[in-house]
Parts: structure tokens; C-alpha cells; sequence
């Protein structure tokens, strides 16, 4: 086992034989100007495509503030999902107000399902729940749901601002601007 | 009859039994210590590493996916497209787990009995890398390129509607790879599960040749020599990835709840849950009060709780129960160990916690972003 191999392995190359025609310098800085360029250019084409693949091709920028109707519109305990593909909000009523929920799962952002015979918001991707108020309660989700700002607007209609956004764990919701009294 | 069996094994399917049943099989399958050996040979569980334990799982195996196929339930998790993958990962495993185990306990009885295992070649025939490997590889690249054409012709990809951001299928499954990644994610902030966890895989996987010193066994098969390490990988290989794919895959259906692999994925099962943090179980059930205001205040039993785990515990271990196996690989050495070893067993700890005590997060700064 301690034992040397001593003769060539058959397959190994046998020593370099004298090469005639071996390039010449000048030879040598043309093939390797050539290879050079030819490799930074791919190179070069290879990372534009990469930059270019980091933009999507669908781009999903709804507008930050819209019209939600009339306050009246609300029946109390209840949520209108109708916001929420174009804009990503829900709209909440519960007893004494109205609130717009962010439809981003605090935990790693997907969208949940509202649940209405459950009373709940429940995230597909890993199991989070939140109440109607978007208080998280069951799955990994650390914290509630954001509510962002509403107000109303000079023709009466209720106007959400995406731009702002309140959250619970900063006590943010107690702010006027967080919910509308009704 | 046949029923029976599905009913039976939705219910041995559900995380808490298949978890629990499988950790506790797992060191007679694998013996860490004798005493686990001792069982292991009694009660013949090392037959499973011969050849009519290969046909046995083998067939075991069939015969779940062929009971499964003419179930209309199963039939159509089965059938996804998706997860054509995880059927082929769950025989491919069985096959290299059982290949190299084989092999392992051939070669475990040959030195027992004075004989060279069977890798050992006769130094003189030495095989060369190039062409003799190359070739292998070459021919083996050429026939798996054969196979994921044919795949990809034969099997329309499961393409969906465009990305909308609004519209998250339910339930949204991760790629068939990562599915143990999103099962972590039910019980670990996205920080932890989604990066730390990763990390600590990779370089923990990259760090075991320098963690386990061990000369012998180098270079063939063996289980004896390396009795440990290998129950250790191979948990957390099998139970804690594969496992949690196989899970993810099969078990996981609308709103992310369980469900067995013969039952109907009814989007309305109503599981109750209500987790609570660690700072509420202190504070609000058990002292009474309410929240403290001052955030450290607030989840200084979790920080507690964290550095007596990987940081006390370690010294703990390391001057009782390991103390010879301290001495033998040195601090630096059991450092990584632990923190390797500790990262990757809180992962079983904290799913128990879920599962018994509803625990959500044991340290929760969702104000920092920072949730254990
Ligand atoms: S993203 Fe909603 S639960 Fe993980």
C-alpha cells in the first residue's frame, strides 16, 4: 500500500515532442488581442442580458390615492374586496369605523383570501390569520396588517392615500387619519 | 379495507404524528450509540440495508403511489405536473440512501472480519481522472440530457396566468426545492427561515470535513466509523428537508393547512388556531399584568431563554456530558458544532412549541423586525 508507483500510468502523454511551427511572439499578442476582445464582448453581451432580466416585463403600478365611494356604501361588519386587485387594499367596516387594509401579508408579502364564513384573512403561502381588523392571530406573520390613510374628499366620497400608511405596532392606528369615525 | 388504510394514514400523515414517529424511529434506523445498535440488529432493522430491503422499500413505496393514483383525491396531487419531481426525488433517495448504506455495512463486516473494504484497489491500478472519470461523467451528462428533453416534450410545463400581485393561487406553493425552505417558514420570522437558516446550511455542509476528524472511514463506505455524524446528517437531511418537501408537496393544501394525502382539499377547513408570543405568556397569562412598555423589558425572558440555549447550554454540555468529546476536538471545533448543531435542532424544538403550546415567536420585535 506504502508502495511507490515507479512506471508511467499508460494512458499519461508521453513528453512534449519539438513543436515547428511554434507561434511567434508577434503572433501570440495578435491571438491574444483577438481572444481578449472576443471574450470581453461576450462577456460585455452577457451581463447587458443579465441587467436587462433584473427589469420585469410587466410593470404593476396602480395609482397611490382613489375613490372608494360614499361612506354610506359600507354595511357595518363587513369587507369589500373590490379594491383589491386594481389597488390592494380592502376596505373594513366594523361598528364605529371604516379602514383600508393593505392586502400585503406582513410575513413575506403575499396576498391573502378573506374568508367570510371564517371571518378571517388567511395567507395561502404559509398560514397566516388576521382578523377583519387585521390583527394577526394564527401563522407566522409578526405583525398586523398596515391600514393606510383615508379621508374624505370634497364630493363626499371617501379617498385613500397608499403613500401613507399606519402601523399597529407603532400605535400608529390611533391617529385620526388612520380610520373614519362613522 | 383499502379505506381503512387511507384513514390510517391520513391520520399518521398529520405533521405532529408523521414528525414525532419519524424522530423516534430514526436513531434504530440510523444507531448513533450501542445501545441504539443493539435494537437496531434485534429487531432486524439492518435488514433493510440488503437486498430484500431494497425490494421491500421499493415496493412499499410503489404501492403508496399506486394506492394513491386510484384515489381520486390523491390522484390529483399526484398527477400535478408539479410534483412528477418529488415522486422521482422519493425514489431517487431511497435508492442512493440504501445504495451507500449497503455498501457501508458490507464494508463495516468486512474489517470486522480482517478483510480490506471493498473499495480498496491494489495501488499499482491506479484509475486515471482523465479519460477514465471524465468519460463516466461525460456519458452520464449525455444520458440525463437524453432524459429532461424527452421530460420537457413529453410533460407540458405547468405554466400559469401572468404575475399579478393580487392574486396569489392558494395554496402558493415555492418550487419543489425550496418547499422545505416555505415549510421553515411557517414557524420562523422570513429573517431567519428565509436567510439565516440558508446560510447556516451551506456553510455548515461545507464545514463538516474539518468538524468531523475522523482518518478512518476516509475514501470508502463505512457507518461505523462515523455512527454520529451520520444520524446527525442524515436527520436533518431526511427528516428536516425531505421530509418537509414530501410534506409541503403532498400534505399542504388550500390556506396552507394540513391535509392528508386521501382527503379532499375542502378550502373551507377550519383549523383553530391562536398563537400567542412568549412576552404574552409571560406577562399577560401568567404575571398577569399588561405589555410593559420598554420593548427589552418586554422580551427579556425571550433573550433569556436564547442566550441559555446557544450560548450556556454549550458550556453546559461541554464540561458534563461531552466533556470527552470536547476534549478530543477543541473549543474552536465544538463552537462551530454547536452553533451548527444547535441552529439546525431549534428548527424540530420551535415546530413542537407551535404544535403544543401555539407559541408563535419566542423573541417578537415586529417594531425591529426582529422575531425568533
Ligand atoms: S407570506 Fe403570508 S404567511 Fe407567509
Amino acid at each position: 500500500m506504502t508502495e511507490d508507483i515507479k512506471t508511467t500510468p499508460p494512458a499519461s502523454v508521453s513528453p512534449a515532442e519539438k513543436d515547428d511551427n511554434a507561434l511567434g511572439r508577434r503572433g501570440f499578442f495578435r491571438w491574444m488581442t483577438v481572444g481578449w476582445i472576443a471574450f470581453s464582448v461576450a462577456t460585455g453581451g452577457f451581463f447587458t442580458v443579465i441587467v436587462r432580466f433584473l427589469f420585469p416585463n410587466v410593470l404593476f403600478e396602480p395609482p397611490q390615492t382613489f375613490k372608494a365611494g360614499f361612506p354610506n356604501d359600507y354595511a357595518s361588519n363587513f369587507v369589500d374586496t373590490r379594491y383589491k386587485k386594481k389597488f390592494n387594499v380592502w376596505m373594513v367596516r366594523d361598528e364605529e369605523s371604516i379602514f383600508a387594509l393593505s392586502t400585503v401579508c406582513t410575513h413575506l408579502g403575499c396576498t391573502p383570501n378573506w374568508l367570510g364564513t371564517e371571518n378571517k384573512f388567511k395567507c395561502p403561502c404559509h398560514g397566516s390569520g388576521f382578523r377583519m381588523t387585521g390583527i394577526n392571530f394564527e401563522g407566522p406573520a409578526p405583525r398586523p396588517l398596515e391600514r393606510y390613510k383615508i379621508s374624505v374628499a370634497t364630493d363626499g366620497q371617501i379617498l385613500v392615500d397608499k403613500t401613507k400608511s399606519f402601523k399597529w405596532e407603532k400605535g400608529e392606528w390611533e391617529n385620526a387619519e388612520s380610520f373614519l369615525k362613522v | 379495507m383499502l379505506q381503512t388504510f387511507k384513514d390510517i394514514i391520513d391520520i399518521l400523515s398529520a405533521p405532529t404524528v408523521s414528525f414525532t414517529l419519524l424522530t423516534i424511529a430514526f436513531p434504530f434506523v440510523f444507531p448513533p450509540t450501542d445501545w441504539f445498535e443493539k435494537i437496531h440488529r434485534k429487531f432486524g432493522i439492518c435488514r433493510l440495508w440488503t437486498k430484500p430491503g431494497f425490494y421491500g422499500g421499493m415496493i412499499a413505496i410503489t404501492f403508496f403511489f399506486v394506492v394513491g393514483y386510484f384515489d381520486p383525491n390523491f390522484n390529483i396531487t399526484l398527477t400535478k405536473a408539479d410534483n412528477f419531481p418529488i415522486i422521482l426525488m422519493i425514489y431517487s433517495m431511497f435508492i442512493a440512501i440504501w445504495w451507500s448504506m449497503y455498501q457501508a455495512y458490507q464494508n463495516d463486516d468486512r474489517l470486522e472480519n480482517g478483510l480490506k473494504p471493498m473499495e480498496y484497489n491494489d495501488p499499482d491500478d491506479k484509475v486515471l481522472v482523465w479519460p477514465d472519470l471524465v468519460y463516466i461523467e461525460f456519458i452520464a451528462l449525455i444520458l440525463f440530457m437524453v432524459f429532461l428533453i424527452v421530460w420537457s416534450i413529453l410533460v407540458a410545463a405547468p405554466l400559469e396566468e401572468p404575475a399579478n400581485p393580487a392574486a396569489t393561487p392558494n395554496p402558493s406553493k415555492a418550487p419543489w426545492y425550496f418547499l422545505g425552505l416555505q415549510e421553515m417558514l411557517v414557524y420562523f420570522d422570513p429573517w431567519i427561515a428565509g436567510i439565516i437558516f440558508p446560510i447556516f446550511i451551506i456553510i455548515g455542509m461545507m464545514a463538516i470535513p474539518y468538524m468531523d476528524i475522523n482518518k478512518k472511514g476516509d475514501g470508502y463506505y463505512s457507518f461505523k466509523e462515523r455512527r454520529i455524524g451520520m444520524f446527525i446528517f442524515m436527520y436533518g437531511w431526511v427528516v428536516l428537508w425531505l421530509f418537509l418537501i414530501v410534506i409541503g408537496t403532498f400534505f399542504r393544501g388550500p390556506n396552507w393547512n394540513f391535509f392528508g394525502p386521501f382527503e379532499y382539499w375542502d378550502a373551507h377547513k377550519v383549523v383553530p388556531l391562536n398563537n400567542v408570543n412568549l412576552s404574552e405568556y409571560i406577562w399577560v397569562k401568567m404575571l398577569g399584568t399588561g405589555m410593559p412598555t420598554n420593548i427589552l423589558l418586554r422580551e427579556i425572558i425571550g433573550f433569556i431563554v436564547l442566550i441559555g440555549y446557544m450560548g450556556i447550554l454549550p458550556i453546559i454540555l461541554a464540561k458534563s456530558w461531552l466533556k470527552n468529546y470536547f476534549q478530543e476536538i477543541g473549543p474552536v471545533r465544538y463552537t462551530f458544532l454547536m452553533l451548527f448543531g444547535l441552529s439546525m435542532l431549534s428548527l424540530p424544538i420551535k415546530m413542537y412549541m407551535r404544535w403544543l403550546f401555539n407559541l408563535k415567536y419566542i423573541i417578537a420585535i415586529p417594531e425591529w423586525f426582529f422575531n425568533i
